[in-house]
């Protein structure tokens, strides 16, 4: 504890960071999936060459990735954006099989219900088929979240600075102290970030009355 | 887009195979690596995700446990392992069987969880054993999300494997990291192309074994 | 079956119309105040330092960015930036202006092929070879922190090691460890081979000489290791440096890498903290780093007091 409080501004700069990196690359993530979930279901012939092409990228690790990215897109390997890309794609593969499921435990019936009541298509997307969707979306959502939180740790071996560099620099200097509490950070920054998705959940689907979010079957 | 060339160029490249260093050796190891971490995390995680789907106790608990470990960064993880054991191959392994957790638990309670429920019933009033029930009914109908629990945890660990290069002499992450710290990019590209296909032939690998491993009776999700 | 009704929907619309709303705030944040974007020159007076992700690199930088804040200079500390390969473009391109570098290092890199050895030679071709970067290298500083090669006092007694030169005596098979770039390095297992004829295996440890190696060193795992002179575990360890009898390595001393934006006032300023410092200052702000656990900032603060810098 007494080395926590004697660097509480770079334990807290170092979260900020943190933050700054993982969520604009969780919030990419959800949207791009979502596009990508929604031409997925309309369009399934399409949708396999997606997600396949999503599941493929998955399969690419996450260090090697940060490394081809600055080579693809033309910007400096160190820059924050390298890693945030490199995090949506990643949460982008895992997210969009999910969200195309998503659509698809939509119930019929009521979209056909909703046609006959007069919604246009957009209306359709945004008043029955996303609010719908959101329980079995937002189970993905949580899934990448905590993934994505964990992986901004790796930014601190190329140089972009995270509550990584807490890892990398305990270990350098043989203080685990500042180790665990770059892991401890991360854990609870997942775990804080998990719990806005869910209350975010239950405000978005207040039908659902308290049934706990997020199990899907 | 040259440099992609290379790295292609880099891993034909004749010199580049054989002997200690050689790619063939680093594929050999960093597959190795891979198989023992997600065979010791299977040998916790698959009985433990058993009995909780059996039984549906202590799902709460382990559910919220395996949550935590899958926040743990792995690169921390290896850190404070390798501060304790020293370099070597032990500590990037025990960081990758706790990565491996997650998934094949809850691969394997949502597999159990998946059995068809009148199934199991109509097992169960046949007078089939507890035992019975798991080994006969509730695995062979949750096999295939049980193999894809498996296969989720190769696909993260033959990833990740890359860091234990960050502290032993093991696998294609070296490099990864040779080519970054020396800035030869060419040969770090194509140790991410080498990795990235290697996941690649494992993933289909276990895919097609997920496939075979799907309950001929059962209705296909959509 | 989900019941629906029109007030749920609003609320949900809401609801993502938050986020989306959220996830633009805070990507312009991102964009705006972005301390990481590496692009392109900052111009105006803000002089942007730099470090290594080595803990005495950092105080070192520290103590420059406290001393120039005296004089009212604006700085911005963009520190624990990797190792050299990482940093080395963006110091070329002048997005960061001021930087603690090690002269025979970097000549390494600039000039792979410098014959320099000794501590003069190599600062004066570091002069050239920046300035045809576009760079300029500030005086050089009297501390050193060098790589050197390190076996332990055991290992040393065992076969009577006091040069590199003497490796040739030992019998059995050693195994080098040290951070991954060294490999290709010319003083690394190459450099063994052809300068002194002695074959070592490798291992990679990406620590830069630290803990994990020393106890690699001491587990036995590796037999030789390199080990920054400055670092304080040489002393706390008992280990044995190695004599470089046959210039493996170039003299390196610390000293600052400046970009245009460094005005002569600012240089002037740093070039007295690197005046200051010197070797023993060095290992002994190393020795607080690790053994104090204090931050670099307090322990540049307290050093630069001493030396009546502040």
């Amino acid at each position: 504890m007494t080395w926590v409080q004697a660097n509480r501004d770079y334990v807290l700069d170092m979260l900020l960071q943190h933050v700054r990196l993982s969520v604009p690359a969780i919030l990419i993530s959800v949207l791009v999936a979502v596009l990508l979930g929604r031409i997925a279901w309309r369009w399934p012939r399409a949708g396999t060459v997606v997600l396949g092409t999503a599941s493929l990228l998955y399969s690419v690790p996450a260090l090697p990735l940060l490394i081809v990215i600055p080579v693809l897109l033309g910007i400096p390997l160190r820059s924050g954006l390298t890693l945030v890309v490199a995090l949506a794609v990643y949460g982008t593969a895992l997210l969009a099989g999910t969200a195309a499921d998503a659509f698809r435990s939509v119930d019929e019936r009521v979209r056909e219900a909703a046609e006959a009541m007069g919604y246009s298509r957009a209306g359709l997307f945004w008043r029955v088929d996303l609010p719908l969707a959101v329980p079995v979306l937002l189970s993905g959502v949580r899934v990448i979240t905590v993934s994505t939180v964990s992986l901004v740790t790796i930014g601190a071996l190329v140089g972009i600075p995270s509550l990584g560099n807490l890892l990398t620099d305990g270990f350098q200097r043989d203080i685990r102290a500042e180790i665990v509490t770059g892991v401890v950070a991360t854990m609870l920054l997942a775990v804080a970030l998990d719990g806005l998705l869910v209350a975010t959940g239950r405000l978005v689907t207040p039908w659902r009355g308290n049934v706990a979010t997020g199990v899907t079957t | 887009m040259t440099l992609f060339g290379d790295a292609l160029a880099w891993i034909t490249d004749g010199a580049h195979w054989g002997g200690a260093g050689g790619i063939d050796h680093r594929i050999l190891q960093h597959l190795l690596v891979t198989f023992a971490a997600v065979a010791l995390a299977a040998l916790l995680a698959l009985p433990l995700g058993l009995l909780i789907g059996h039984t549906g106790r202590g799902r709460l608990v382990v559910v919220a446990l395996a949550g935590a470990v899958r926040a743990v960064p792995t690169l921390g993880l290896l850190t404070l392992l390798g501060l304790a054991l020293g370099i070597g191959i032990e500590a990037p392994l025990l960081a990758l069987v706790a990565l491996a957790f997650p998934s094949l638990l809850a691969g394997a309670y949502a597999g159990i969880e998946a059995a068809d429920r009148g199934a199991v019933d109509a097992a169960r009033a046949l007078g089939m054993s507890e035992w019975q029930l798991l080994t006969r009914v509730e695995v062979p109908l949750g096999a295939d999300v049980i193999v894809g629990g498996i296969r989720a945890a190769t696909l993260q660990v033959v990833a990740t494997a890359t860091l234990a290069a960050y502290i032993s002499d093991t696998g294609l992450g070296r490099y990864l990291f040779a080519g970054l710290k020396s800035r030869d990019y060419v040969q770090m590209l194509a140790g991410a192309l080498l990795v990235a296909a290697l996941a690649l032939l494992l993933d289909l690998t276990m895919a097609a074994l997920q496939r075979a491993s799907r309950p001929t009776t059962r209705k296909v999700p959509a | 079956m989900t019941r629906m009704t029109r007030t749920p929907l609003r609320s949900t619309q809401l609801g993502l119309a938050l986020v989306a709303v959220a996830s633009l705030t805070l990507t312009a944040c991102g964009g705006e105040s972005d301390p990481l974007s590496a692009g392109g020159d900052d111009s105006g007076e803000t002089i942007v330092i730099g470090s290594q992700d080595y803990y005495s690199n950092e105080i070192i930088a520290e103590a420059y960015a406290q001393a120039l804040e005296a004089a009212d200079i604006e700085v911005e500390r963009d520190f624990k930036i990797g190792q050299r390969e990482a940093y080395l473009p963006e110091i070329e391109n002048g997005s960061i202006d001021l930087f603690p570098e090690y002269t025979g290092p970097l000549l390494q890199i600039w000039k792979p092929d410098t014959q320099a050895r000794l501590a003069d030679d190599v600062y004066g071709e570091l002069v050239d070879a920046a300035d045809a970067k576009g760079l300029t290298v500030l005086d050089q500083s009297p501390a050193t922190d060098q790589d050197s090669y390190v076996v332990t006092r055991e290992f040393a007694e065992k076969y009577g090691l006091e040069t590199i030169d003497d490796l040739t005596k030992v019998t059995e098979k050693m195994t080098f460890g040290a951070n991954s770039e060294a490999e290709s390095r010319p003083n690394g297992p190459k450099g063994l081979k052809d300068t002194y004829g002695v074959d070592v295996a490798f291992t990679p440890i990406e620590d830069g000489g630290g803990p994990l190696t020393v106890k690699a060193l001491k587990d036995g795992d590796i037999q030789l290791a390199i080990i920054y002179t400055g670092d304080p575990s040489i002393k706390k360890n008992d280990l044995v440096t190695l004599e470089d009898t046959k210039g493996l390595f170039l003299a390196s001393h610390v000293v600052p890498v400046a970009s245009d934006d460094v005005s002569d006032k600012a240089a002037g300023i740093v070039n007295k903290v690197s005046a200051a410092m010197s070797p023993e200052d060095l290992v002994d702000l190393d020795a607080r780093s690790v053994d104090e656990q204090l931050p670099a900032a307090t322990i540049a603060k307290d050093w630069l007091e001493k030396e009546g810098l502040l």
